[in-house]
């Protein structure tokens, strides 16, 4: 009888979970997809269009500025917080984990708790000022958001990278010191290659994290919709474009929707990551 | 000997990267404390804010962000340990499985803008809950439900499996093993998982804008009926939290002291997270320790 | 232990159970508290029909007015005092944000009783939408002036309508060529989905804009000015609650952004703040957008917000921009 309360508890629980996540899902493909559906926009031209003039006399819904934006901001992102959070995973595991697991760890998991809305007001008042007056531009653009994204995300890639080194098989390292290799040659001949696909696992959540980063992106980047072409020049993300336009515009507008489909395609990209994600633990287990 | 050398370099380049982050997270968190410390006072923290004039504070801001967390977590924290449980435990290996934790994943690693504006539409205006409370916390709980099934998996996978077989070798019934032996193992890592969850419900402000909405009602925190509407503990009333008050003071602020508030604002939000933090540490040991020493 | 451990699943259990009857409860309460503000007012507007005073019957209900975050701030204070009014003390007003499109949105679909709008519904709600547009009653509450400012060292402090439209199309690129410092102009924009950016471009320009590269865009004022403040050869346009001495000024034409300007029509860059009804409003909500008109609320709560009463207008504008005077 318990049994059977119990396994009613759980099923009903997962019910509730499979629900959301189709409606959500359903209810974002709906929107999404009435751009080609019932506008006339077709998928080409939202993929590869590079005007995004959705209250121009003659709409243009080109989005390939925003995908462009997205991809380099999180990969830039990805770019400085790796070498950082490996280094920062070897000085807890390998070097010193007494004052890694003490001190360093807690303050990074510390940085996954700052609300985005703060690291965006930072990144305003600190990073964007420095760069202004260090590079030509002012300050706003691609490099401003990785900045500010590598911050975010370095707990991701971090947390992944030190559970993977700590699950490491101590036999493995012994025997190479046994060898008489030194720390580093342990490190970078036999730790590193063993544990790739973990820590690219940790590099790809970081870039999946960037790449639906709102708030804080928002207020750095400059939001022209326009592929910049440099790294102080204002740029768009996919999900910038959709804080700033989602409010001003009406349900069911024609501009409404194609905001919808930014957002279909942000949650394909999830997918895709999660998938890159899963190819790569698979490679790890076996 | 040249080995050697690269060693001591190598180590070196780790160990002032190490410093480097450490002097990052430093760096930030004075940034936002001086700024912002000055401007916290008793006063800060209880009043309510004010429009056009100065000397607003954060009061209803703040007991809106802990009792938001509060409905959350009651609607999460079943929700989560069940579906949890079944992940762990129940489900077979399986394709449809398997989807499932595909699935869980995307939808924690989901762009909390779109989650605000599913909550809108369908939230907000399908289910008629208008801007409210609850509306915010169904809306959180769509992003913190995957976070708290992944931890309450992962703790019942971490528990030795001899426990286990132990359990149910003894002619106890499935759910009974699970509840009475498993659960006790792995509970200080899914307390001290959820707590950390918590902390991301409180910095929350893009889901919350559509869902919960931006302006709080004038509350009556003599009133604890949870029906009045003027009551704090109404669930059907908006809220603006203390995460979604900042965003808006930056952005349409018209008080003079704007930039202290928000200032002061950021440093009474991190400071709050650091304390889940160090608190969820310590809870997770002493409910560890309790529970094994009491084995 | 056993026995704790059990009484701890008893709690959790409880807690879900408890989290369900709640969650249950709070659903029929969600049904219930729109339905209440839904049938509160056609109650409160049938004794309001019946008998000639209205104000033998108390009114009761409550409204909610959502949209434009520029409006936000007014009618949140203006429902602060009308709450606070005797007479009115059954009514509760929750003000919230979001953006002119969400409120013409949940107004137009009756999940709001009022829309407030920084632009007209005809200009958001076009082609198929436009019957929509039609259903919707304006309520013209405050006058909202605009005007253009720059970085405070640019050495520029009017510009002529041809230069503005010089300057955001882009053939202008350099302070000096208006007469002012060697610098290069940078453009923070709205996004050109924005209510603003449309007043400007509609009022100051004469012609729609398209999003230059390098040009920033943001759709806070608090963030527009602080970029302009900030950034060396800054050029953007602000409402006039924003303005303050961080920023230069510019005069249009040679005529300066002042109230007086704006009531006479000497200043032509200012939009009407709307707030949207479906059909006519019912009792309770007039009796709000009445107050939002009256007298005293126009001449202290909007112009202390920095807003211009509608009552002061000299002059009126119709959608087309048709200017008659009053």
């Amino acid at each position: 009888m318990e049994e059977l309360r119990g396994k009613a508890y759980v099923y009903a629980c997962i019910l509730v979970l499979i629900v959301t996540i189709f409606s959500i899902v359903y209810f974002i493909a709906v929107r999404g997809l009435s751009p080609f559906l019932s506008d006339g926009v077709g998928i080409g031209e939202m993929l590869f269009g590079k005007t995004w003039a959705p209250d121009a006399d003659v709409p243009l819904y080109g989005a390939l500025p925003f995908l462009f934006g997205s991809f380099s901001t999180s990969l830039l992102a990805a770019l400085i917080a790796a070498p950082l959070g490996f280094c920062a995973s070897i000085f807890m595991t390998e070097i010193m984990p007494k004052l890694g697991k003490t001190v360093l760890q807690p303050a990074i998991e510390l940085l996954a708790g700052i609300p985005s809305v703060v690291y965006g007001f930072v990144g305003l008042s600190v990073i964007v000022p420095f760069l202004r007056d260090t590079f030509p531009g002012q300050g706003i653009g691609i490099l401003a958001g990785g900045i500010v994204l590598s911050i975010m995300i370095l707990p991701t890639v971090t947390t992944i990278s030190t559970d993977a080194l700590r699950s490491l098989p101590s036999g493995l390292k012994e025997g190479s010191y046994a060898l008489g290799a030194t720390r580093w040659q342990t490190i970078s001949r036999i730790v590193l290659p063993t544990m790739l696909p973990s820590l690219l696992t940790g590099i790809v959540l970081g870039i999946a994290r960037a790449f639906g980063e709102a708030l804080a992106v928002q207020m750095v980047i400059g939001n022209a919709p326009h592929i910049p072409g440099s790294l102080f020049e204002s740029a768009s993300t996919l999900t910038s474009i959709i804080t700033l336009s989602m409010g001003n515009t009406t349900l069911g507008s024609p501009h409404n929707n194609a905001l919808w489909s930014l957002a279909l395609f942000l949650l394909i990209m999830t997918f895709v990551f999660v998938f890159i994600v899963r190819l790569l633990e698979r490679r790890a287990v076996r | 000997m040249r080995a050697k050398t690269v060693d001591r370099i190598a180590t070196g380049v780790i160990v002032v990267i190490a410093a480097l982050i450490l002097a990052v997270l430093a760096g930030l968190l004075a940034f936002l404390l001086i700024r912002g410390l000055g401007h916290i006072s008793f006063d800060f923290l209880t009043s309510p804010p004010q429009t056009i004039k100065a000397g607003g504070g954060i009061g209803p801001q703040l007991f809106n962000s802990l009792f938001l967390l509060v409905l959350t977590m009651i609607i999460t924290i079943p929700l989560g340990l069940g579906a949890g449980i079944y992940m762990s435990e129940y489900a077979k290996e399986n394709r449809f499985t398997s989807f499932i934790r595909l699935v869980v994943e995307v939808l924690s690693s989901f762009p909390s803008i779109v989650i605000g504006l599913f909550g809108l539409l369908v939230i907000v205006n399908t289910f008629n809950l208008g801007f409210s409370l609850l509306s915010g916390a169904l809306a959180l709980t769509v992003f913190n439900l995957p976070m708290m099934v992944r931890i309450t998996e992962q703790s019942l996978r971490s528990v030795p499996k001899e426990q286990k077989e132990a359990g149910l070798a003894l002619g106890i019934s499935r759910w009974k093993t699970i509840t009475s032996i498993m659960l006790p193992v792995a509970l200080p890592a899914i307390v001290t998982g959820t707590i950390l969850t918590a902390g991301r419900v409180f910095g929350e402000a893009a889901a919350l804008l559509f869902t919960a909405g931006m302006s709080s009602p004038r509350l009556d925190f003599t009133d604890w009926n949870p029906f009045s509407p003027t009551s704090p503990l109404n669930p059907m009333r908006p809220a603006e939290t203390l995460a979604v008050h900042i965003w808006k003071i930056n952005s349409e602020g018209l008080a003079p002291d704007a930039s202290e508030i928000a200032a002061g604002a950021s440093a009474v939000l991190v400071i709050t997270v650091l304390l889940f933090n160090l608190g969820a540490r310590w809870f997770g040991r002493f409910l560890y320790r309790k529970l094994t020493a009491s084995k | 232990m056993k026995k704790s451990m059990t009484l701890l699943m008893t709690v959790v259990l409880g807690l879900t159970l408890a989290a369900c009857g709640s969650n249950n409860g709070n659903n029929a309460n969600g049904a219930a508290s729109p339905s209440e503000s839904a049938s509160a007012s056609p109650s409160a507007s049938a004794p309001a029909s019946e008998s000639p005073s209205p104000s033998a019957e108390k009114l009761t209900g409550s409204i909610l007015a959502t949209g434009s975050s520029a409006l936000q701030p007014l009618v949140e204070q203006v429902a602060q005092k009308f709450m606070a009014e005797e007479e009115y003390s059954g009514i509760t007003v929750q003000v919230q944000g979001g953006g002119s499109g969400t409120g013409l949105t949940q107004v137009s679909d009756g999940q709001a009783d009022i829309g407030n709008s920084d632009i007209f519904a005809e200009e958001k709600f076009k082609d198929a939408d436009a019957p929509k547009a039609a259903e919707l009653v304006d309520h013209q509450v405050a006058v909202v002036g605009m005007a253009a400012v720059a970085h405070p060292e640019v050495g520029v402090d009017n510009l002529t309508k041809q230069q503005l439209v010089d300057i955001f199309t882009g053939k202008i690129t350099n302070w000096k060529d208006v007469g002012g410092a060697d610098q290069e102009i940078v453009i923070i924009n709205r996004p050109s989905s924005s209510g603003t950016r449309k007043t400007f471009e509609t009022y100051a320009l004469g012609t729609t804009t398209e999003d230059l590269p390098g040009s920033i865009q943001q759709d806070s004022s608090g963030t527009v000015h602080k970029l302009v403040a900030e950034t060396p050869g800054a050029i953007s346009y602000l409402a006039l609650s924003y303005l303050d001495d961080k920023i230069q000024v510019l005069k249009y034409d040679g005529v300066e952004p002042t109230v007086e300007n704006i009531t006479t029509g000497k200043f032509p860059v200012w939009a009407y703040e709307h707030m949207y009804t479906k059909g006519e409003p019912n009792p309770v909500v007039k009796a709000f957008l009445d107050y939002m008109m009256s007298e005293e609320v126009q001449n202290t709560d909007v112009t202390e917000l920095n807003f211009i009463p509608v009552t002061s207008m000299q002059i009126v504008r119709d959608i087309d921009g048709n200017i008659t005077q009053k």
